[in-house]
């Protein structure tokens, strides 16, 4: 299959990482082929006779070519062919792709803005992170909370749009280890670029542990507990914290203990109580440049341990 | 002077003053004031492309060149802006209203449309939808993008509903200036003007027309259900108040996929113009290319499915949207076909018209092979709202359109002023505008590829070098419009006068003066052979 790897080459498709991703790319291949050398005929053509059938003097007579029937014939029905087989080759992959397999491993995904949010059947939550073992069928059960997302993992070939108001589907069984990227592929709003997730395969070992550990949270340092919030409320979704670049919201960024300036020109100092009040009352003091409104409030949502591990997060964002 | 008429020998001189521009039921006219205000928004809509590239140069992290626009709603509004101006503004009135208004009544031998005073109340609701649309700028800009998808459009604290009313009204004018068409075709013909024997522009605008009649409603009552459910609060499209938001993308691309063709038809009927002129040449297989018009508006309107494979609409349905998109995909090739074809053992010229029409099929072919690629469902899961389909749309609107639209201004600019353009000026205007869309696309396909979603603020460092090439594009293409621009201004007020056919060709609106005198030709022509009889 020397073509098929050359057009492979030429492709820039991510790794594939089921054998329905192998299967799309293949047909893909071939797509990229047919259409190469359509496109060779007819814009080669083209170049051809412009080059050839150049005026010369402006009395030249021209053939009077109406039409050729055969060649009219010839030319409907060749790409109609080429078009049933590739449209056939598709429905069979397509119909892979939609069969949801049986004794699949269930997992739920909730898409909200801007997170994804994950489900495990023995009640753990993630966020933003899906485990899974290799070489097991898996079935991810969509839904939306607020508007219509889409889950895509590029180098699995798969993608559904989560719809408020119903479930969707999708399956795949990996076959390769490693971590691969989770996009939203609606668009959503604000920071519909930066709902990244991460798909996790691991191995069956690997997964065990990780879903009995799910189990054990209560232990961590604060930090950690404070690190693993953050990403459970998906603040990452609106503020950075390993650069200044500016999300939605300010970057957390070396940002404890330094000055902030607010909208009214004023100056105030980001210390513990600054930030438990930015989370519980985010209109309070609204940072320059900051539109006002944008961040929910969490008051009743978080309970005061969780407060606590949030704000050491944010100090240890400062290297103190 | 002192003559009792104070009436000038051609439509531009016929009357004067800005009253009698803003008044003026003469094909002509209203032509030109379609011109000058899509040009306009053109140039709108295309600093907003400007303004996006310039984000997408550089991931956001990048210091000083990373983040251009202040925040992700900022981009999402110009994102908006740029696909409604384009689509409504400029893409599906700029052929058909410019260039058809203008020569479809010529090309038959007409003296002016069937309900003139019609043609002008449909550029005024032109002027008054659009002016509705760019009014939300003042307002609260809206974000939604130009699919207003449910149920982001009705939660979205933006003016949707002004917007969606003008995009309503709009649709009006595109309902008036259809039906305008079509009864002037079948009714208006000079004599002898058999239908097989009208030039195959006509014929596109006459299968843009039904198009246009026949789809541009069910967008009008879309648009008004979602303006009812965002003001009553009356549950069609949001599954809070029990309604269904894939509801609204059936309803959306019943028309907008039809509208894909309201948009390309016109333009191939163009570059049928150009092709036969500048090789001097009979069409080969007018019949084929006349008919396939009629049978792709026919079939258009049952692929909107396609646009939906990963919506959650059932997979019969998509297996059957997969294969009708299949088949609309037969008459398009044929076109190519024809088109080629009609270069063989022709006599070719190289004007600036005439390279863009070769740009168009350059373009076309490339973004027709990428549409059959997206026909087919496993590819389109993978491709489905990435940048391959921003690329692939590109190729046909901007390949397609644009560079009819910009090679039928060349071509027909001699016969609506008078004047010719420099033609070195055009072609240098052909070149950057061609290598800069082809830099600034081409890179978007392998994008698409590699998995970066449409409509994103902001991509992982992956993304990086290819995002650079496509906004070195943007700024070619900008350079080429920019010399369009001085050539079309220069030929204004400085061309030398245009003679009555400065190409040769054979079709109507080169047999009368230029320009046309007020009601377009002096003497009735009498029609005794088709629109292509290079002997």
């Amino acid at each position: 299959m020397m073509w098929y790897n050359l057009a492979k080459a030429q492709s820039f498709m991510p790794t594939d990482g089921t054998e329905i991703a192998k299967q799309v790319d293949n047909l893909y291949g071939f797509l990229l082929i047919t259409s190469f050398i359509a496109c060779v005929l007819v814009i080669g053509g083209m170049i051809y006779f412009v080059h050839k059938y150049k005026r010369k003097s402006d009395n030249d007579k021209t053939a009077y070519i109406s039409h050729n029937t055969t060649l009219e014939f010839l030319w409907s029905f060749i790409p109609l062919v080429i078009f049933l087989i590739v449209f056939a080759w598709g429905w069979y992959i397509y119909q892979d792709m939609r069969t949801m397999p049986k004794n699949a491993i269930e997992i739920s995904v909730l898409g909200k803005q801007w997170a994804w949010e994950i489900e495990y059947k023995n009640g753990y939550k993630a966020v933003n992170e899906v485990v899974v073992p290799i070489g097991k069928d898996v079935k991810l059960l969509l839904a939306a909370q607020d508007v219509i997302h889409s889950f895509y993992v590029p180098s699995f070939r798969i993608k559904q749009d989560a719809v408020p108001g119903r479930y969707t589907a999708l399956w795949f069984n990996a076959n390769k280890l490693g971590e691969f990227h989770i996009f939203c592929t609606e668009y959503c709003g604000t920071s519909h670029s930066g709902m990244i997730g991460l798909l996790k395969v691991v191995t069956q070992e690997e997964f065990n542990s990780f879903m009995e550990k799910g189990q054990e949270e209560g232990q961590l340092p604060l930090v950690k507990r404070g690190e693993k919030l953050f990403a459970l409320k998906a603040c990452a979704s609106c503020h950075s914290v390993d650069s200044p670049a500016v999300k939605v919201g300010p970057s957390l960024y070396k940002k404890f203990g330094s000055d902030e300036i607010l909208e009214d020109g004023s100056k105030v100092a980001v210390d513990e109580n600054y930030i438990r009040e930015s989370i519980l009352q985010p209109n309070a003091k609204i940072v320059k440049g900051y539109p006002r409104g944008i961040m929910p409030t969490f008051q009743g949502q978080i309970n005061e341990n969780e407060l606590g591990a949030l704000v050491e997060y944010v100090k240890s964002l400062s290297g103190k | 002077m002192g003559h009792s008429s104070a009436h000038g020998e051609n439509y531009l001189n016929h009357e004067k003053g800005l009253w009698s521009w803003l008044t003026t039921v003469d094909h002509k006219r209203i032509g030109l004031m379609y011109m000058i205000t899509v040009l306009f928004f053109f140039f709108v809509g295309g600093v907003m492309a400007l303004l996006l590239r310039a984000e997408l140069f550089a991931p956001n992290a990048v210091a000083g060149v990373g983040q251009v626009l202040k925040s992700g709603d900022i981009y999402n509004q110009v994102l908006t802006y740029h696909g409604a101006i384009m689509v409504f503004m400029v893409i599906i009135p700029g052929i058909p209203a410019i260039l058809g208004n203008f020569f479809l009544p010529i090309h038959i031998g007409a003296k002016d449309v069937a309900f003139p005073k019609v043609n002008l109340a449909s550029w005024y609701c032109f002027m008054f939808g659009a002016s509705l649309a760019i009014g939300t700028f003042f307002a609260s800009k809206i974000d939604t993008g130009w699919t207003f998808y449910t149920p982001y459009s009705i939660r979205t604290g933006t003016s949707t509903v002004m917007m969606v009313l003008g995009a309503f009204v709009m649709g009006m004018s595109s309902v008036l200036t259809g039906l305008n068409f079509i009864v002037t075709v079948h009714k208006l013909r000079a004599p002898g003007m058999t239908m097989h024997r009208m030039p195959l522009f006509v014929w596109a605008l006459y299968s843009t027309a039904i198009l246009q009649m026949l789809a541009t409603p069910v967008l009008a009552i879309t648009l008004l259900l979602l303006a009812a459910e965002k003001i009553f609060g009356v549950g069609i499209f949001d599954p809070k108040l029990g309604g269904d938001p894939v509801l609204f993308q059936h309803f959306f691309w019943f028309y907008s996929h039809p509208a894909v063709y309201i948009m390309i038809l016109p333009a191939m009927g163009v570059v049928s113009e150009l092709i036969t002129t500048f090789s001097r040449k009979v069409i080969f297989g007018y019949t084929a290319i006349a008919y396939s018009s009629l049978g792709i508006a026919a079939v258009s309107f049952f692929v909107w499915g396609h646009h939906m494979f990963v919506s959650g609409q059932s997979s019969f349905a998509g297996i059957l949207f997969s294969f009708i998109t299949m088949l609309v995909g037969v008459p398009t090739a044929i076109k190519m076909f024809n088109w080629v074809a009609t270069l063989y053992k022709g006599s070719i010229r190289f004007d600036a018209p005439m390279l863009y029409a070769l740009g168009f099929m350059f373009l076309f072919a490339i973004g027709g092979v990428t549409g059959i690629m997206l026909a087919v469902l496993p590819i389109d899961v993978h491709f489905h709202d990435t940048y391959f389909v921003v690329a692939h749309f590109h190729y046909v609107m901007v390949g397609g359109t644009l560079m009819a639209l910009m090679g039928g201004l060349y071509y027909w600019f001699p016969k609506m002023f008078g004047r010719m353009c420099s033609d070195a000026w055009a072609r240098m205007s052909f070149v950057f505008i061609f290598i800069g869309f082809n830099v600034t696309f081409f890179p978007q396909f392998i994008l698409g590829a590699m998995g970066m979603p449409r409509r994103y603020f902001d991509y992982i460092p992956a993304y990086e070098t290819l995002n650079k090439v496509s906004t070195v594009g943007s700024w070619l293409i900008m350079a080429g419009f920019l010399i369009s621009l001085y050539t079309l201004v220069r030929g204004l007020r400085s061309g030398e006068k245009a003679p009555m056919n400065p190409w040769g060709s054979k079709t109507l609106e080169w047999q009368t003066s230029s320009p046309p005198p007020h009601f377009n030709f002096d003497v009735e022509p009498i029609v005794t052979a088709g629109p292509y009889e290079y002997r």
